[in-house]
């Protein structure tokens, strides 16, 4: 998958979770829980949701990566790198 | 003498013990996620301290449903069933009751911000700058500040700031001012920040419908079926030993209280001799007494004098070790009225108050009995204050102390708020000791409560389902044949 598609995975994940909010004007570089309301059970919901789709494993010392979605992308881009598109 | 483990199988993916929230949930997620689950409670029903009893008469007591964050209603839809989360309702009245002051708040930010600027005439600049951070505070923040240091630096000698902000969530979970600031700032931006909620229906009927939905998701249930030991081998858990039987597991979730499972049900030989250390050190958090009241048939009371939870003290100051003290000075009533269960035509209150173990375990049994009317009595004459003619109106009357607590959810020293802050990590490392075990339970503040046990559930049964993913790992598929695979 290239960035583009991890990004627009992660997009739809975080639709999933969060149905009221509009993630069309997100920034990328700034944290996620500045711009919509997530909290901690959200992002392990990202988690789940992650290692469901496409079985990444993300181990809780990493949890901090997924602050913003710039940083999300460049942490799944190595372990996503080589699958197909879902 | 009937067997309640008839029909269980000698193999599942994943056994829970406890049937608390947590282990509830747990389970759950496990089994919807496709795993054999078999799920053993001690006790003849289900909730752990989620719990109710009835009495003759048909009056039916709720144990710990006294308000809970609205972050109750998405975790129940997303992990039980939208009939759950729609029977959640905000109560409205919360009161305090003190020589400090006496008000009412609907318990949300704007609310607190409007007492805080107005009544209390704190600047507005400092009651925003105070909820940001501790909205801000997360697990990756420093331990070393304590809730007394964060009250201080923004409310520096308001004592009557600290009550209010500090009260509440001392009787939600047991914390006090020396402990880590995160733990009250995650707690309070969870929970004071949109209302206290409660379930409508009471505890039994959610009980009740998240029993339905486990037996839907094709757990094995069983009540009365109590975990002997936890069999580990080489490092590994192998299942348990439940009523004299072994029952083999790939995964074990122990949802009993933390150092009852590393320390009796497993045993410290399992464990590294530093994690045992660690165990003993994590200090249990306090217990509890309660006075159960229920007015006769049709009997009503005065809501705007009793709100729907009621923090009442005659205490001068707010002190967090006198909460604990025999010598009770503060209550926190939780007021049912009819409409807690619809088509009811009761009234039922709660008094609680924290409590040690210790001051009640040593009682001999008549000291014990004299202990309790006791409690009764001055509880009765402490409600007059809001209900004047309790006694004449009351049905029924009963208490409860750290001694029932134990005796019924087996927890060391009755502890009915799980472990201090210290216990999380301690739970979290449970299966860097033991391959395939997890611990989740009310443990550290943040996991505690009704919203904490459940979402603790949720994390640890996500570690499971890694843990069982990496097990048995799966032959990577070619892409066309994974796409098909994997659910859209």
């Amino acid at each position: 998958m290239t960035a583009a598609e991890i990004r627009a995975a992660v997009i739809e994940i975080l639709k999933t979770i969060s149905p009221d909010s509009d993630f069309s004007e997100l920034d990328d570089e700034r944290p996620f829980r500045e711009q919509v309301e997530l909290d901690s059970m959200d992002f392990l919901d990202i988690v789940l949701q992650l290692r469901k789709l496409y079985r990444i494993h993300i181990p809780e010392e990493d949890y901090p990566a997924l602050q913003s979605m710039a940083s999300t992308v460049a942490y799944l881009e190595p372990k996503m790198r080589d699958l197909q598109k879902v | 003498m009937k067997d309640f483990l008839k029909g269980v199988r000698d193999n599942y993916d994943v056994i829970v013990i406890g049937s608390g929230l947590a282990g509830l949930t747990a389970a759950n997620t496990l089994a919807k996620a496709g795993y054999s689950v078999l799920l053993l409670e001690q006790h003849y029903q289900l909730g752990g301290m989620a719990t109710w009893f009835k009495r003759r008469g048909g009056h039916i007591f709720d144990i710990s449903l006294h308000g809970f964050p609205v972050g109750m209603i998405k975790s129940c839809r997303r992990y039980w069933t939208s009939e759950i989360a729609d029977a959640i309702v905000q109560l409205r009245h919360i009161r305090f009751d003190n020589p400090m002051f006496s008000l009412e708040t609907t318990f949300d930010r704007e609310d607190f911000t409007r007492l805080l600027t107005g009544r209390f005439g704190v600047p507005h600049a400092t009651v925003q700058a105070f909820f940001d951070t501790a909205r801000a505070m997360n697990f990756y923040d420093d331990q070393a500040t304590t809730v007394g240091e964060l009250f201080s630096r923004f409310f520096p000698g308001r004592e009557d700031v600290v009550r209010l902000l500090m009260e509440p969530i001392t009787y939600a979970n047991g914390s006090t001012l020396e402990d880590p600031a995160i733990a009250y700032g995650i707690v309070f931006s969870n929970f004071m920040s949109k209302g206290v909620y409660t379930f409508q229906g009471g505890t039994d009927r959610l009980v009740g419908l998240m029993k339905q939905e486990l037996l839907r998701n094709g757990v094995d249930l069983r009540i009365r079926a109590s975990v002997e030991r936890i069999l580990v081998e080489r490092g590994r858990v192998l299942g348990v030993t439940a009523n004299g039987r072994q029952i083999r597991a790939r995964a074990v979730v122990s949802n009993a209280n933390l150092k009852l499972t590393i320390l009796q049900l497993v045993g410290p030989e399992h464990f590294d001799p530093a994690f045992v250390e660690k165990t003993r050190a994590v200090r249990l958090n306090n217990s509890s007494c309660q006075v159960y009241m229920a007015l006769r048939p049709g009997e009503t009371i005065d809501e705007n004098a009793c709100g729907d939870l009621l923090f009442s003290s005659t205490a001068p100051l707010f002190r967090t070790e006198l909460l604990l003290s025999r010598q009770i000075t503060s209550r926190t009533y939780s007021f049912y009225y009819p409409r807690t269960r619809p088509g009811s035509n009761r009234t039922l209150i709660v008094s609680s108050t924290n409590a040690r173990y210790q001051d009640w375990a040593g009682l001999s049994d008549a000291d014990y009995q004299a202990s309790k009317q006791e409690l009764i009595e001055s509880t009765l004459d402490a409600v007059a204050k809001y209900v004047p003619d309790i006694r004449v109106k009351l049905a029924h009357v009963e208490a409860s102390t750290p001694r029932t607590f134990q005796f019924y959810t087996r927890h060391l020293e009755g502890a009915s708020f799980g472990t201090k802050f210290e216990g999380l990590a301690v739970s979290r490392a449970v299966p860097e000791q033991v391959a395939g075990l997890y611990h989740a339970g009310s443990v550290g503040i943040i996991m505690s409560g009704w919203l904490g046990a459940v979402n603790y559930g949720v994390i640890v049964a996500n570690d499971v389902d890694a843990y069982l993913l990496k097990q048995q790992p799966v032959a990577p598929l070619p892409p066309d044949d994974a796409r098909e695979a994997l659910p859209a």
